[in-house]
């Protein structure tokens, strides 16, 4: 009952948030409410059972995708009246992303349906839930019998990284750094002199 | 299915007194929201928004671009933070899965810590 409750509030708010971020006229305000729906989709994960999942998102998507998508919206040149304006030219586009986004949902849906032994084959991979934890359960898949698409986790994550380096990082001319080494190695810095004994400098 | 609905409604349990801090953080956000409306008095004044008195109009707009070096880190941390989540559950059942997959985590450390040492040279970490 409470369980039913929660999920429809969570659901709902999800959802509430979602078409927020669509329609809010303040960029900001748009990144401020896909928190809100990711910390929804963080409770939805917790009622399913996933409770690793719904912590990663948490710290992954709130602390670090939203801080991120700020920054871009951010750099971008946040003029409103601009941004109303495109509004029914790129209608179409994101209509057939919208449309492919949801076919293929019914598509996991339906095979998911038509197929019993799917959640089968699925179950047959994990450990049986009722005597490892969520998180020990992953760990005990992803690190051995998945080890190839973890290898690969890593190169993309790689890939992204020196993308990232490359696409945006540039020397700026002009800066002076204060470079110690070269400090210390300087000529006149170091004077050698010869006193005499008993005199002084 | 039958025990799965079981460990859920444990699970579920376990998470019930968060609940009730969601509950009580949403009603005492309303309440006080609401009684500050109904009870404070409203006497909207434009005045009231403009600079202070001995203050100036601002001569441009806060909203200026940002440095695309910003992003350059928050793209950075997310990396590292995807890292960090990656270890949690290789350390929670790194008794079990044995040497495998141990140095499968090793390797995965190897060759983002090569990213690591290419941002590192190529100065992506110095802010100048």
């Amino acid at each position: 009952m409470i369980e039913a409750l929660v999920f429809y509030m969570f659901a709902l708010t999800a959802i509430a948030s979602g078409v927020m971020v669509v329609v809010s006229r303040n960029p900001v305000h748009s990144v401020l409410f896909l928190i809100v729906a990711f910390f929804n989709a963080a409770g939805l994960f917790v009622l399913l059972g996933a409770e690793f999942l719904a912590m990663i998102l948490v710290v992954v998507y709130v602390g670090a995708v939203a801080v991120l998508f700020l920054f871009v919206v951010m750099m971008l040149d946040v003029n409103q009246v601009e941004l109303r304006q495109g509004f029914l030219q790129y209608l179409p586009i994101g209509g057939v992303i919208g449309g492919i986004l949801t076919f293929e949902l019914l598509f996991i849906v339906g095979a998911w349906q038509f197929q019993p032994d799917v959640s089968a084959a699925i179950a047959a991979a994990a450990p049986p839930p009722d005597q490892v934890t969520n998180t020990q359960a992953l760990g005990s898949l992803i690190y051995t019998r998945f080890a190839y698409l973890f290898q690969a986790a890593g190169a993309i994550l790689l890939v992204a990284m020196i993308g990232a380096i490359a696409l945006t990082h540039r020397k700026r001319p002009g800066v002076k750094k204060q470079k110690i080494a070269d400090q210390i190695a300087r000529e006149d810095s170091i004077e050698l002199k010869k006193v005499e004994t008993g005199r002084g400098i | 299915m039958n025990a799965g609905m079981l460990i859920d409604n444990v699970l579920l349990g376990e998470y019930f007194p968060i609940l009730v801090f969601l509950g009580i953080a949403i009603a005492l956000s309303v309440f006080l929201i609401a009684a500050s409306i109904i009870i404070g008095r409203q006497k909207p004044d434009p005045e009231k928004l403009s600079a202070y008195e001995c203050g100036f109009p601002p001569f441009d707009d806060a909203r200026t671009k940002f440095d695309i070096r910003f992003y350059l880190v928050a793209i950075l941390f997310i990396i590292f933070d995807l890292e960090v989540a990656f270890l949690f559950p290789w350390a929670v059942s790194l008794g079990s899965i044995g040497l495998f997959g141990f140095w499968s985590m090793i390797v995965f450390l190897g060759v983002l810590t090569i990213g690591f040492i290419y941002e590192w040279k190529k100065g992506a970490l110095e802010w100048e």
